[in-house]
């Protein structure tokens, strides 16, 4: 058998378990709350424009984008706006949010709400930009980065190749491998768009290769779209980094330091082509996003097409309630996600699923000594030597942590997944990551 | 409401952990335990055990009432400690030599820089090393096997190992094709299965080599650095063999003699003395093969990996400072 493409450079393979990858998406009841956090997108947070006893129409614009990055948030749901308050977010801390006393379902009337598939892309260019930027689109991949910044190229920049990142090489989410499978025609649609919007002449969407439905179901509708092609990549964790892939599909390695713009690449996520095409085509603002909701011990696995501010409990109750001994809750996957204090925390637009680990699995086992073993450096997809550069920030030799090129660790997990002795290298090389970022910051100022 | 865990990522872990390493050497390990069991029967079992005893033991003694820290004996290395120091010594070495050992081995090699992980010299080499040094009789004299279920024995006891043999009688003046047809010069077949004198565990190289495959296989270790170790010695050897046949003995025998099979398996892979980048280890097998044919040429001693090992493991730290991965996304101008 011809081994299928995948990048070189470290990677694990964690046990899949996609309990949900058969669970079709179905929508779950509007809640009688939502919670909608202000700051969803990386960058700079919206201000919000509306105040309390608002009232407010689903799509409406409720915050706007205050700065370069940053991104409008719309109303989820109709009703009252009950308050302007602090409310606790995946990151445990307490941020700004608007919270909605859902009344009725009643829709701005500019979006398109009817089941037809519109093929045809009339915007122009800058059109297509602004369209993203006014509908709040970001990252649905979990980075949350506002899609119109990434299709602005930079001048002297040229694109060669838009790709589509159906990975999802995050052990238990399907929420991307439902959507390619519901939605297949959409997102390659969504793709177009991007296509349009960055003046690229290719597109490529990965797809690891357990997911062989999803990857012929593409292929069958990509006969009509023939600029874009389906590349089915060996099953390997973190392939769905950016660099990753674009180092797995078109064998170009992204400089330390620098943006896939650099080699002619621009990566989307499945999901954000097609909250691309329902932006432009159908008008409709980020106010919803599919979530895989799984664990061992769920009851019903299920991806769930459900709107941004909806508290996880609702989510829990579609699922047939949490199962007895949970010990962890992560908002994501298991080797990135966070992990969450309470259940009353909302989905935000980066929640790709909500992941529960029985107890026994949510306790870190006991921290042994190094053995110098160097599975780590094995394991690293940036050729990096965790164990050392753990060592350096916890001996606050920050310089030289810099020097070992900490700035370039994308926090994938890998090293602390692979590590006999249990030491949580990924804890120590965030807070390298923080100080030398500071380090950096301060040297420029 | 349930007690949530909070934690940073990854929130799942893989399947290995240190114990598991330990005792997959330890495992690996078995083959020749059982074949050196077989022929130095009682003695050699008594070595063993005394030896992983002891080790435990000093581990034991030394964590709880010097380091005070939690119990560690359980993590297998002090076993694997044990087992190798045993393997490094004759099969009719008294106990309480063995027991010095385990104490240089575990008390200072290893407990005294901190414990496990934190060594830099390879604990068991450096006990059978000191111990070589301080009873060089004892510990070179070479107990003859005696399988188990042989019959009744002759009276020769102890006699020289192949390599010491090679040595002593080219010192004396005589050249190899003698040496060869001496009478208590093993032959291959005896070779290969270990039935010959020598120390405890070094001897049967095929459950050796069986082991090491093992830990390949489970990659515990990796096949580079053994293979570097062999190849250099038996490159070097050739190379001296075909300068002088009549006083360089053919490589093959030196891959078959002595504690290369032990050393390059089991004692250069040990994780935390060895260096961790794959072409630094290569390079350092490369060095310990030199070396290890250097001394077995020019040196005092007809064996050399244990020192050769020994001194490497000084360049350790050297070596990974100079050999890094490579970078993702480095910049090549």
């Amino acid at each position: 058998m011809k081994s299928l493409k995948s990048f070189r450079l470290g990677g694990i393979h964690p046990p899949e378990n996609k309990f949900s990858a058969h669970a079709p998406i179905s929508s779950i009841p509007l809640p009688k709350q939502l919670i909608v956090p202000l700051g969803q997108n990386l960058g700079v947070a919206p201000k919000p424009i509306v105040k309390k006893g608002d009232e407010v129409k689903v799509g409406q614009l409720i915050a706007k984008a205050d700065a370069f990055i940053s991104a409008n948030i719309h109303s989820p749901a109709s009703g009252k706006v009950l308050k302007i308050d602090d409310a606790t977010d995946s990151s445990g801390y307490r941020r700004p949010a608007i919270f909605i006393n859902v009344e009725g379902d009643e829709w701005d009337e500019s979006i398109d709400r009817s089941e037809t598939i519109n093929r045809e892309i009339v915007l122009d260019r800058q059109q297509i930009i602004e369209r993203i930027k006014d509908r709040g689109i970001v990252g649905l991949g979990g980075a949350t980065f506002p899609t119109h910044i990434k299709l602005m190229i930079p001048e002297g920049k040229k694109a060669d190749y838009l790709l589509i990142n159906g990975v999802e090489c995050e052990p238990y989410l399907t929420s991307d491998h439902r959507l390619m499978i519901e939605k297949g025609e959409q997102v390659l649609i969504g793709t177009k768009i991007l296509m349009k919007a960055l003046e690229v002449k290719r597109a490529v969407i990965g797809i690891e290769a357990n997911k062989p439905d999803a990857i012929s179901h593409l292929r069958e509708l990509s006969a009509d779209y023939t600029d874009i092609y389906i590349q089915a990549l060996q099953v390997k964790y973190p392939q769905g980094g950016e660099k990753q892939l674009i180092k797995a599909v078109v064998n170009r390695e992204v400089p330390s330091g620098k943006l896939p713009i650099e080699v002619g690449c621009v990566v989307s996520n499945v999901g954000t082509a097609f909250a691309v095409y329902e932006a432009v085509q159908k008008n409709k603002p980020l106010i919803e996003r599919i979530v895989t909701l799984t664990g061992k011990a769920v009851r019903k696995p299920s991806n769930f097409l459900v709107r941004i501010g909806t508290p996880i409990t609702d989510l829990l109750e579609e699922a047939q309630g949490m199962p007895e001994f949970t010990g962890k809750i992560i908002n994501g996957g298991p080797m990135m996600g966070k992990a969450l204090s309470t259940t009353d925390i909302p989905i935000v637009k980066g929640s790709s699923g909500i992941v529960l680990l029985p107890q026994e699995e949510s306790r870190r086992p006991e921290e042994k000594p190094c053995i110098r073993c160097s599975k780590c450096i094995q394991a690293c997809p940036m050729g990096l030597e965790p164990y050392l550069l753990a060592k350096l920030a916890k001996l606050a030799l920050f310089e030289r942590a810099e020097s070992g090129k900490i700035m370039d660790c994308i926090e994938c997990g890998s090293c602390q997944y692979t590590c006999p002795a249990n030491i949580p290298l990924l804890d120590y090389l965030r807070l390298g990551k923080q100080k030398v970022g500071h380090l950096i910051r301060t040297r420029k100022n | 409401m349930q007690q949530l865990t909070i934690s940073g990522s990854p929130h799942i872990h893989g399947e290995e952990s240190v114990k598991k390493i330990m005792y997959s050497v330890v495992y690996a390990l078995i083959p020749a335990v059982l074949i050196s069991i077989y022929f130095f029967g009682w003695d050699a079992a008594r070595v063993l055990l005394t030896s992983v005893i002891a080790c435990l033991f000093f581990e034991w003694v030394i964590q709880k009432y010097l380091i005070k820290g939690s119990l560690t004996i359980n993590d297998g290395s002090a076993v694997v400690a044990g087992i190798l120091l045993a393997f490094n010594v004759p099969a009719n070495l008294p106990v309480p030599i063995i027991i010095i050992g385990a104490l240089v081995t575990i008390g200072i090699a290893k407990m005294s820089f901190g414990g496990l992980g934190k060594n830099p010299f390879n604990p068991a080499l450096v006990g059978r090393v000191f111990l070589l040094i301080s009873f060089p009789a004892q510990m070179t004299t070479w107990p003859v096997p005696r399988p188990l279920f042989a019959k009744a024995v002759t009276d020769a006891i102890t006699g020289p190992t192949p390599l010491g043999l090679v040595k002593e009688s080219l010192d004396a003046g005589k050249r190899l094709p003698e040496i060869m047809a001496d009478p208590s010069m093993p032959d291959y077949i005896d070779r290969l299965t270990g039935n010959m004198a020598g120390s405890l565990g070094e001897m049967s190289y095929i459950a050796l080599i069986l082991g090491g495959l093992y830990l390949i296989i489970k990659k515990v270790i990796d096949w580079q650095l053994p293979v570097s170790i062999i190849l250099t010695v038996f490159v070097f050897a050739a190379i001296f063999h075909w300068i002088d046949p009549m006083y360089y003995v053919e490589p093959s025998f030196h891959l078959f003699s002595g504690g290369l099979m032990l050393g390059a398996i089991f004692m250069a892979t040990d994780m935390v003395t060895s260096p961790m980048n794959m072409w630094g280890r290569i390079l350092y097998g490369i060095a310990i093969g030199l070396l290890t044919i250097i001394i077995r040429i020019w040196g005092a001693y007809p064996e050399g990996i244990s020192f050769a090992i020994l001194i490497m493991n000084a360049f350790t730290p050297l070596i990974n400072r100079g050999f890094k991965p490579r970078r993702f996304g480095k910049i090549v101008n």
